[in-house]
């Protein structure tokens, strides 16, 4: 598995892990049908925390992201989100999603819309912000994924690694405090998995509470504070990434890790 | 470094492609004699297509426009010492009828100025690229031209001077206001001038009243019910929730619809007595039949298939078990079978003495019909859109509607454009079968038009001519489909 080399020094500087919780997830199971995909799921992330969930494909890692916004339902156990509990409750669950960004593996722009409107259309219907100004905000996160000359093409005009990072500022427009990544890079050629990257490491730099399932094992290494390995449904292992890639514990993590790196 | 022993320092330039390749013989190359087989393919298809026109010319080319009966013309042919050709008078004499039916002759200016008025209530939702002053003129330009036909009196000549004066003002601000500097607009201060899509809206109200008549409160007192409507589910949705708020801002206008829209218009026209003169649906016939039906259950199947679409992928079990049943029940029968429900059947179930208009119950039926289909039309976009658009939407925040609207249908429908159309069309066309229980539309009137002495065993001319009107609607359709899939196009530079 190629794992990118980060070239220029990550600054820790800002990358500080407050004590205010932003997810609790408590004996949290699922099933699809018979299948049990998540078993005892325990985890707390708090504020700040730049997470990496690696595990063999299959293991769960997106159906356990994909829990955190509610995308798929749990259904035993609890997930708590800055306070707020995702039960069946529509009402939390919007305030849940407009405080989660999502990031997908095969981008999911709308194809319809320019990538200025992909950017501004949740803020305009879901939060009421004024055109003109969510045009403005907009641009500026386009800015900081480098990509504000593309504002009025088309998704389909870019290339993989534009339109991920294009995602990724569609997210930001929200004004997440945590954002999820399933596989930001797994879709995209090499050369412009770096690109995107980048694109993270900025945003891990500037405090972002990050949880990322990825198989960028450079990325966990210099930017994670932590590192979650699940396999069959199951969280098997986690400690910070130094510990992690030089002490494997568990004898899955070592096979894992031995195949990967 | 390596034996590379060539580099290119300089780039060529670009080069026109060789003439062979373009041009009227490069094209003629390419698309009619590339290879032996399809240069005899293009050969017979001249022939035959020679052949046909050889055929058919001296046929249309028939000096008949002014014979009073198929007598007359056969006269006519034989001096002109022709062995046969086309007897144009049934058209000359009849082609008012084929448009109109028995509509009233002094009160014709009416459907014809909903004719025109259609296009342009259809303009905003059609063509983007007209712009809004461009769409009022072209309203207040067939307003005033409708005024030359009109009865005249004072009045008229009143309106006559308003509108040439609205007419001028925006014929002079279109030609003097470049689109592209809207920006410097805005910062002047130039208004925007309002949404032609209001016009559209009234137009719904405004269509049936200069087709049949009457005091124009009703109209006024059926749009007055959506207001309440409206105004209803403004009031109650914080209060009570919006699917009660729902239900209540639906039932509450049907109420006002059947119990009050009849008193308050008569109210009002007692105050202020101001109408049309009535015409009753027996009278409607021709291509106006054909339209009014056509296009009325056009414009709600397309909103009512869609709603069946997603009644059909809903969660709730009910919803979807009625639309299930609903689409399939309707696909299952045919729509002579729910024509003649709408003649025979509904009679004998309403009570006694209520008049339940025919060609609102022939609407009634045409747009069930098609919504069937267009929601099945529908339901192939639907499926076509990957699931991560409706994640995307999701994972935003959005809800189900807003979700519906602003990502999911958008793309669906474009991708179902093809299949709309055909629907539309098919439904168009279809408005001949009320011929079958007795409407008058234009096969219903050649029918009657041949039962005529003067015109007994007359064919091709009258069917030839019913064809050419639907063409003209079936073929318009079909190329503005085109034009809109290529506007919605977003894949490339
Ligand atoms: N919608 C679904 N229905 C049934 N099984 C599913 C569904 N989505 C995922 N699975 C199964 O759940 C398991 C975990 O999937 P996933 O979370 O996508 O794994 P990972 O992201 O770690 O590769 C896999 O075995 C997968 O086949
Ligand atoms: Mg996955």
């Amino acid at each position: 598995m190629p794992s990118q080399e980060i070239e220029r020094a990550v600054d820790h500087s800002r990358m500080k892990v407050s004590d205010t919780v932003a997810i609790e997830i408590r004996d949290m199971n699922k099933w699809y049908g018979q299948f049990h995909v998540l078993r005892d799921i325990n985890l707390t992330v708090n504020e700040g925390e730049r997470i990496v969930i690696a595990g063999p494909s299959g293991s769960g890692k997106s159906t356990l992201i994909r829990c955190i916004n509610r995308l798929e339902e749990h259904q035993a156990g609890s997930i708590i989100v800055d306070g707020t509990e995702l039960s069946s409750d529509l009402k939390n669950v919007d305030k849940v999603r407009s405080e989660v960004g999502m990031v997908f593996q095969h981008f999911n722009l709308f194809p319809h819309l320019t990538i200025l409107e992909n950017c501004t259309l949740a803020p305009i219907w879901v939060r009421k912000v004024p055109r003109n100004e969510a045009e403005e905000s907009a641009m500026q996160y386009l800015e900081k994924v480098k990509i504000p000359e593309q504002a009025n093409k088309y998704p389909g005009q870019l290339s993989g690694g534009q339109q991920q990072r294009v995602a990724i500022a569609r997210s930001l427009c929200m004004k997440p405090r945590i954002m999820l990544f399933d596989e930001p890079t797994s879709a995209l050629d090499p050369e412009m998995i770096k690109e995107v990257l980048d694109t993270m490491i900025e945003l891990a730099e500037e405090g972002m509470t990050m949880l990322v399932v990825t198989h960028e094992m450079g990325f966990a290494q210099q930017v994670a504070n932590r590192v979650i390995f699940m396999d069959a449904g199951q969280i098997v292992e986690q400690n910070e990434p130094t510990e992690f890639f030089n002490n494997p514990q568990s004898d899955r993590t070592k096979l894992f890790l031995s195949q990967i790196l | 470094m390596t034996k590379l022993s060539y580099v290119r320092t300089e780039m060529l330039p670009e080069r026109e492609p060789p003439t062979s390749a373009t041009g009227v013989i490069g094209w003629m190359r390419q698309n009619l004699f590339n290879g032996w087989m399809n240069s005899l393919l293009t050969l017979i298809s001249l022939a035959v297509i020679f052949w046909l026109v050889a055929g058919l010319l001296p046929w249309f080319w028939s000096p008949t426009w002014n014979a009073g009966s198929l007598g007359q013309c056969r006269e006519i042919i034989a001096e002109a010492g022709k062995q046969s050709g086309a007897c144009w008078g049934v058209i000359n004499e009849r082609w008012p009828q084929m448009l109109f039916g028995f509509y009233p002759q002094d009160l014709r200016l009416r459907p014809t100025l909903a004719f025109f008025l259609l296009f342009v209530a259809l303009i905003p939702v059609l063509f983007a690229m007209i712009s809004r002053r461009m769409n009022w003129l072209l309203l207040v330009l067939v307003l005033f031209a409708a005024t030359f036909f009109g009865p005249g009196g004072a009045v008229m000549t009143v309106l006559q001077i308003v509108l040439g004066l609205g007419l001028a003002w925006l014929a002079w601000t279109v030609v003097a206001t470049d689109r592209a500097d809207r920006a410097a607009q805005i910062k002047e201060g130039v208004k925007r001038l309002p949404n032609p899509l209001i016009f559209s809206a009234a137009f719904v109200f405004l269509m049936p009243w200069l087709l049949w008549g009457g005091s124009v409160w009703v109209p006024v007192g059926v749009a007055l019910g959506f207001v309440i409507g409206w105004l209803v589910f403004r009031l109650l949705n914080a209060l009570i929730g919006s699917l009660a708020a729902l239900i209540l801002a639906i039932v509450t206008p049907v109420l006002w619809w059947l119990f009050l829209n009849g008193l308050f218009a008569s109210a009002m026209q007692a105050v202020l007595p101001y109408g049309l003169e009535p015409v009753p649906s027996r009278l409607f016939g021709g291509l106006l039949l054909s339209v009014t039906i056509g296009v009325t259950a056009i414009v709600i199947s397309l909103p009512m298939g869609i709603m069946l679409a997603l009644g059909r992928q809903s969660d709730l079990l009910i919803v979807k078990s009625l639309s299930v049943i609903f689409i399939e029940f309707i696909r299952g029968v045919p729509l002579i079978t729910l024509l003649f429900v709408a003649s025979v059947l509904l009679n004998i179930f309403l009570p006694p003495g209520t008049n339940f208009d025919i060609i609102l119950r022939v609407i009634i039926m045409a747009t069930i019909f098609a919504a069937a289909y267009m929601a099945e039309v529908v339901r192939g976009g639907l499926a076509a859109l990957p699931k991560g658009q409706y994640e995307a939407a999701d994972a935003l925040g959005l809800d189900y509607w807003k979700a519906q609207r602003l990502i999911i249908m958008p793309q669906a429908l474009k991708i179902s454009i093809p299949g709309i159309v055909s629907t539309f069309i098919g439904l168009f066309k279809d408005t001949t079968l009320v011929s079958i229980i007795g409407l008058l539309d234009p096969i219903g009137l050649s029918t009657s038009i041949r039962a005529d002495t003067n015109w007994n065993g007359i064919v091709w001319e009258l069917y030839g001519f019913v064809a050419l009107l639907f063409f003209i609607f079936t073929f318009s359709m079909s190329r503005y489909s085109m034009y809109l899939e290529r506007r919605l196009r977003t894949d490339h530079g």
